[in-house]
């Protein structure tokens, strides 16, 4: 697929890859063996009909691709673009045992784009099933991300009469305020949202469950309820300094820049404030996430300080590649262990030790260790910390019934059921901080679970 | 329940202004129309507030409810841009977004006797807090402050449900010369025994009020106003450092031991973005002036 040069690309919020013509997308989808057994099903968590879709792609009926995606996974245009293609569907790809495995994730990318330039209406949306045995039946959800979305838009296709309640003034969630624009652009997510809204599906904006309403009484009104408020608290190291002004979590500082339009200040009345010496402290998808923004807003410099090596980063490899052209500055081996004044109040230097590799820990990651008076600094304008999130306290704070795990998560049966009878959770709230397709997995999963539960 | 009216589960979009006027120079007070956030109220609670979909998220105390009538008072300082924008809607405006009601409510139960210290704004804030410890039983006495006479809010309201007001002013305009920590002393040397401070304002004055009641050992609550951006636990930069620990302030808190806050650190937090703050309040008088 094209992608747009670096030194273009960084002076915008626009995508860097420009997706597949027509005549790429045929030719990529005719690789597919429309396998019996399609092994990449199984690698995906929504069970999208693969090689049905790539099928439908390879005659040209674009059309059919999307209705066959959509038949199990209402977001097609987001998963194409976020979905860890590389270790979920492609991974299992068998053509990708000898060589590249086919371009699932970009193909239904495609196929979702197509669908918005030549259908402005979505089609699926007409094609309601009007399922009785659900009618009348009310669910709620809580939060509007994409575990939230995917149970709601399930349950409606069943017939369910779902109400979405999200706290922020904006739905999506994650989508909306974290993966920024350049990434996944506002206005796929906001189609997606409308899609789902057109399947009937009720989205209230600006109410907080746990305090504008309780969950019992929610309980009161609908007869089931689905948890996807996602992972909240952004985490910190610790260290000295990690509140001095200028010291971002990478929470705060996207949700300014994408939720907020901090980039479009003072037209948006909310700032941001940067500088030119950046440093993004993590090595996931939120840190690649936050130094790209960081360049786009003007800084020169941008570090990203990781403590172990390339090989362990979390990130996706194409982000990492792609952070790379644009020039982000990578510091492995490198753990930050505290921030000084720059003057002000405001941060100035962050000092970091160096590390070295030693014996492979738990998780089979080689345990990164300090090097010993190996401290160093670097003059920054602003840090972003970005090294994880712990799942959304306030629904289990105000539901004392809700049982969660000692780091939080909230804990459920295989199918998504809670400690509390009706009342389902799936997502980051479940998982601690995952990934959208597993998110959407589970919401899927939920609405099947309350499906069965309704029917009883 | 109120949403089988209908009514409930459209509040987002009631969030008229039914009431607004001003209670001096800078501070006006606005009364929405807010069914569900009137109902789960309490005291020491707070709303975020987005007059306008371009505005920031702002946080402002839940300064009286009334949920038979399905409203909610907001008292507020033009400080900034969004205040700005927030005090040129008139009776009948929609505000964009309303959120509520947010943060742990305050401790309210008979702790005996309880000095309760307003200053500036804060005045305001502490009416539903001295209503409620009142019917919890204690013994409360009032102690308010502000630069000068025409500063002062809330006189009446607060007198209503209570005997014993104390008043300051910095130059004397009204009441007693002097700050409010001030009186607290004086009330302190003069035998009088409190169970419990309670301080709502300024930092510094909060951070006085501790100061004086520390060598006594009285235990003394704060209600902090760290910046905010989402107000339910997301973000962090409401971030505060009591007892050593980082604590949320739109979720753990607003109020906290005043004893183990870190108002140093909190000082500094509040001025991040003063600079380019002016730069939007400039912004908004230029559109509001020109139309
Ligand atoms: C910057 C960033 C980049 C990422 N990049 C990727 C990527 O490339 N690929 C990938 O697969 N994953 C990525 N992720 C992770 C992915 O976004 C999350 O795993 C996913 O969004 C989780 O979905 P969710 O529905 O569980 O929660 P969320 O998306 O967090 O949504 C939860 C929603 O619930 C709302 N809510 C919370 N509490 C309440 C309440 N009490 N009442 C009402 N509403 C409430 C929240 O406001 C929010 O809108 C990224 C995450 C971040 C932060
Ligand atoms: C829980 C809570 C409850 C609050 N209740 C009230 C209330 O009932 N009435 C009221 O008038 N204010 C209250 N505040 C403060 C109020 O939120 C701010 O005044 C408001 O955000 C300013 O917005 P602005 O855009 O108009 O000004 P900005 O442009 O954001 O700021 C203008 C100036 O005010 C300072 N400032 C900004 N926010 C705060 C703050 N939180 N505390 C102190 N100084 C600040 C800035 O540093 C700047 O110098 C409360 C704050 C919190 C956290
Ligand atoms: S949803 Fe994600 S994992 Fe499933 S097929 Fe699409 S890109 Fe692959
Ligand atoms: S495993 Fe690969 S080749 Fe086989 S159906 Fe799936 S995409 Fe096609
Ligand atoms: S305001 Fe964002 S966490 Fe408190």
């Amino acid at each position: 697929m094209t992608e747009r040069p670096a030194a273009e690309r960084i002076r915008d919020f626009e995508e860097a890859p420009l997706g597949y013509t027509v005549e790429q997308a045929i030719e990529e989808a005719k690789r597919c063996l429309l396998c019996k057994d399609a092994k990449c099903v199984a690698g995906c968590p929504v069970e999208v009909d693969i090689p049905g879709f790539l099928r439908f792609i390879a005659q040209g009926d674009f059309d059919a691709a999307v209705k066959k995606i959509k038949e199990t996974n209402s977001l097609p245009a987001i998963c194409g673009r976020v979905c860890p293609q590389e270790e979920q569907c492609e991974l299992k790809c068998i053509i990708g045992i000898k060589g590249e495995p086919v371009g699932i994730g970009n193909l239904e990318r495609f196929a979702a784009d197509w669908e918005r330039e030549n259908q402005p209406s979505p089609a699926s949306a007409k094609a309601r099933p009007p399922l009785p045995e659900g009618e009348g039946k009310k669910v709620a959800v809580v939060g509007s991300g994409p575990a939230g979305l995917t149970c709601a838009g399930d349950l409606a296709q069943l017939g369910y009469q779902v109400t979405v309640f999200e706290t922020l003034h904006v739905a999506g969630g994650v989508l909306t305020y974290g993966i920024p624009e350049f990434r996944l652009p506002k206005k796929i997510v906001d189609l997606e949202i409308d899609y789902v809204k057109s399947l009937g599906v009720d989205v209230r904006l600006d109410v907080l469950i746990g305090n504008t309403y309780t969950i019992e009484d929610l309980l009161k009104e609908f007869k089931a309820v689905f948890i996807g408020s996602g992972a909240g608290a952004p985490r910190f190291m610790g260290i000295p300094g990690e509140n001095l002004d200028g010291v971002y979590s990478a929470n705060e500082f996207l949700f300014r820049v994408n939720m907020m339009k901090a980039w479009k200040f003072p037209e948006y009345l909310t700032p941001v404030k940067l500088g030119k010496k950046a440093a993004v402290i993590g090595g996931g998808n939120v840190a690649m996430d936050a130094a790209r923004v960081s360049l786009r807003l003007g800084a020169d410099e941008v570090y990203i300080i990781y403590r172990r090596t390339e090989k362990e980063m979390p990130a996706r490899r194409e982000e990492i590649k792609r952070a790379e052209e644009e020039g982000i500055i990578f510091k492995y081996l490198t753990l930050p262990v505290r921030y000084h004044f720059g003057g002000h109040g405001w941060v100035g230097e962050v000092e970091c030790l160096e590390m070295e590799l030693g014996e492979p820990d738990a998780t089979g990651r080689r345990r990164p260790m300090e090097i010993k008076n190996s401290n160093f600094k670097i003059q920054i304008d602003s840090a972003i910390v970005a090294i994880g999130n712990s799942p959304n306290p306030l629904v289990p704070l105000r539901t004392p019934l809700l049982r969660t795990e000692k780091w939080g998560g909230v804990i459920v049966t295989p199918e998504g059921l809670t400690s509390i009878p009706g009342v389902y959770a799936g997502g980051d709230i479940v998982r601690g901080a995952a990934t959208v397709i597993s998110a959407m997995g589970d919401g899927k999963k939920a609405a099947r679970a309350i499906d069965a539960f309704l029917r009883g | 329940m109120s949403w089988r009216q209908g009514r409930g589960w459209r509040s987002s979009k009631l969030n008229r202004v039914v009431k607004k006027e001003k209670l001096n120079e800078t501070v006006s007070r606005i009364v929405l129309d807010a069914p569900l956030i009137a109902k789960a109220a309490k005291a020491g609670q707070f709303v975020v507030v987005m007059p306008t979909e371009n505005a920031e998220r702002i946080p402002l105390t839940i300064a009286d409810f009334d949920t038979a009538a399905g409203a909610i008072s907001i008292i507020f300082q033009i400080v900034g841009a969004t205040t700005r924008v927030l005090d040129s809607l008139k009776v009948g405006a929609e505000i964009a977004h309303l959120l509520g009601p947010l943060g742990t409510p305050s401790q309210v139960e008979n702790f005996g006797t309880v000095a309760v210290i307003g200053g500036g704004v804060g005045i305001a804030e502490i009416y539903p807090l001295v209503k409620a410890l009142k019917k919890a039983g204690n013994e409360v006495i009032t102690i308010i402050g502000a630069r000068c006479e025409d500063l002062l809010i809330y006189v009446s309201e607060l007198r209503t449900h209570n005997s014993e007001l104390k008043i300051t002013t910095d130059d004397g305009t009204c009441g007693r010369k002097g700050f409010v920590s001030d009186e607290l002393k004086d009330l302190i040397a003069g035998g009088k025994k409190f169970d419990r401070v309670i301080a709502v304002g300024p930092v510094p004055m909060m951070r006085a009020c501790c100061d004086m009641t520390r060598p006594h050992g009285i235990k003394t609550i704060v209600s902090l106003n760290p910046l905010m951006l989402d107000a339910t636990g997301m973000c962090g930069i409401c971030r505060v450092t009591v007892n050593g620990e980082t604590k949320l302030g739109c979720v753990d808190g607003p109020e906290f031991d005043g004893h183990q806050v870190d108002f140093e650190e909190l000082t500094s937090r509040l001025k991040m973005y003063r600079d380019v703050e002016k730069r939007a309040y400039d912004h908004v008088c230029r559109l509001l002036e020109h139309g």
